[in-house]
């Protein structure tokens, strides 16, 4: 098998407060294959985001941050690597989608110069037209029609199914090897954040990236993603291929989250215990059914 | 640009102020070929012509030692612009720069500027400014040093301000994200959406930079005489209130009208661009 594009082992991490130590992560560990899509599942709070953040490097730089364990990205310790190189890494070959569109793209700059900066990232010497051009180009691949509008516009004048649109485009214009999507257009409505995941889907699979999906959202994540993670408190607590875990959860905690997704048919939603104690239970590994 | 105009143009208290503003500025520019008597600008004697009342070809009257008031007033606002436009290029700059510094990075550098400021910000301004004039010779480059070293903090304070908001918008953490250096964040992706506060402070504060030097000189501690300069004039003619009323009255209505202007063209930005503070 080849080497992981991402690789998480025994990841802790902890925060020096005003009131002591917090510990956020209890050790988890996670693989992403390349090309593969995996979504990584948990209630607010749980550890998903700052897991992509250390995995960006951008945690690190904090002094309150305590963190051990091991991060490999293409079979290279990040932690080892040399500030200049791991920096290089970000935006070239790993990349990230947020969750407010909108907010994430600078309000007074036109998208055609944002472009041209990210692009930049890949290739510094690229031209202003260049840049544009391969803009266009990448648009066209999610499905913007008039490019050349959207890249004379300012953020707050696109819908932000449009913006997500652009975010997408962006992250993948440098043909980032990773890309992590934390809980992508969260802020969209649901048709609208659909479509969006489609067409990103689309992409990836296209472009052969390997996709860190972040998310609350079990539906979405069933539709998007071929391995999941369930986290739980800085822990996960059951992984495997989709279709396992949805099918038959076994960890106490994944089938709460499960049976807490709202449905159009049928009684509303359960009771569910905020933290029951068998929700500590170790962790539940799927072996069947799926490549992994 | 064209928009910010036109919504200028639209409204009458705005438009007063360009009006003014552009008086004020045309006045000065070209005070060579419009004041009567150019050479009274200096150090000029004419006996025979002393403390006259407004009448022709003195509009404004002449002082104690016979010179035009109007021409003297053109002049004074020459000297008044240059010091607004000269302390605002160099107050400006150190003072954004330091606010975007320390509000990005936070931390120590954050707590050792703000706390550095906010001595500046402790000294009541003119105070400041008398302090430094009282050490230094008081002469127009020395106020325009002194003016400038209580001006730079409260740009400092809105930059800050603003940039603590901004530092956590999406989009800063995305430049972080694909791996923007911290010069690109803070000059290219926060400092430009502090540009319209920073706009609309400048416009404000050119009036209030013009009523500070004028207090300057007020006090003696400004431009040196023969210099024509609207504060040294009103502190001039106070003393012979208010029989020879001219002497105080027209340099007087000479800084409001510039700082009038000022601040209806500062209010009008402020309501265009949206900026709060």
């Amino acid at each position: 098998m080849s080497t992981p594009t991402l690789d998480i082992q025994d990841l802790e991490l902890g925060f020096k407060g005003y009131t002591g130590f917090t510990q956020v992560l209890h050790g988890i560990s996670l693989s992403v294959n390349p090309g593969e899509r995996v979504a990584l599942v948990g209630e607010s709070g749980s550890g998903k985001s700052v897991t992509a953040r250390i995995v960006l490097g951008l945690l690190q730089e904090l002094r309150t941050a305590k963190i051990s364990g091991s991060v490999r990205f293409e079979g290279r310790e990040l932690d080892q690597m040399p500030r200049r190189e791991r920096h290089a890494l970000r935006g070239k070959a790993m990349s990230m989608i947020f969750q407010d569109p909108t907010s994430s793209l600078n309000p007074v700059f036109r998208i055609g110069e944002q472009f041209h900066d990210v692009l930049r990232r890949g290739d510094a010497k690229i031209t202003r037209a260049d840049a544009l051009s391969r803009a266009a180009a990448i648009l066209a691949e999610v499905s913007v029609r008039d490019a050349d509008r959207v890249l004379n516009a300012f953020p707050f004048q696109l819908s932000g199914g449009l913006n997500q649109r652009v975010m997408i485009a962006m992250a993948l214009a440098n043909e980032p090897a990773l890309l992590i999507a934390d809980e992508p257009g969260t802020a969209l409505d649901v048709t609208v954040q659909a479509q969006t995941l489609h067409l990103m889907r689309k992409l990836v699979e296209e472009h052969h990236t390997a996709v860190l999906f972040i998310s609350h959202n079990l539906g979405v994540v069933r539709e998007f993603a071929d391995r999941v993670y369930v986290i739980y408190k800085g822990r996960i607590v059951e992984q495997g291929p989709t279709r396992a875990v949805f099918e038959a959860p076994r960890h106490p905690y994944t089938r709460a989250l499960m049976a807490a997704v709202p449905r159009l048919t049928g009684g509303g939603i359960p009771d569910i215990d905020e933290d029951s104690p068998d929700f500590a239970a170790p962790l539940e590994i799927h072996q069947d059914g799926g490549q992994s | 640009m064209k928009r910010t105009f036109a919504i200028l143009t639209a409204n009458p208290l705005s438009l007063l102020g360009l009006i003014l503003v552009f008086v004020v500025v045309f006045s000065a520019v070209f005070a060579d070929f419009i004041a009567p008597f150019p050479e009274h600008s200096g150090a000029v004697v004419d006996f025979a012509n002393f403390n006259k009342a407004p009448e022709w070809p003195y509009i404004f009257g002449t002082d104690l030692v016979g010179r035009d008031l109007f021409s003297r007033i053109l002049y004074a606002y020459r000297i008044s612009l240059i010091l607004g436009v000269v302390v605002l290029a160099i107050a400006v700059p150190i003072g954004v720069t330091i606010g975007l510094v320390a509000g990005y990075l936070g931390g120590r550098t954050e707590y050792l500027l703000m706390r550095m400021t906010d001595v500046f910000l402790s000294v009541p301004p003119l105070v400041l400014a008398m302090a430094i004039m009282g050490v230094l010779k008081p002469t127009l480059a020395n106020g325009m040093l002194a003016v400038t070293a209580m001006w730079w903090p409260w740009y400092t304070r809105l930059v800050y301000n603003i940039t603590r908001g901004e530092k956590e918008e999406g989009y800063v953490l995305a430049a972080e994200v694909i791996g923007a250096s911290r010069a690109h964040i803070i000059f290219r992706e926060i400092l430009p959406n502090c540009v319209p506060a920073i706009v609309t402070k400048m416009t404000l504060d050119m009036g209030f930079v013009i009523l500070i030097a004028s207090s300057l000189s007020f006090l003696g501690l400004g431009v040196q005489p023969p210099t024509p300069d609207l504060g040294s004039m009103v502190a001039d003619g106070a003393k012979y209130l208010p029989d020879s009323w001219w002497l105080t009255i027209f340099p007087g209505l000479a800084i409001l009208v510039a700082v009038f202007g000022f601040n209806l063209i500062g209010d009008a930005l402020r309501d265009i661009l949206g900026a709060e503070q």
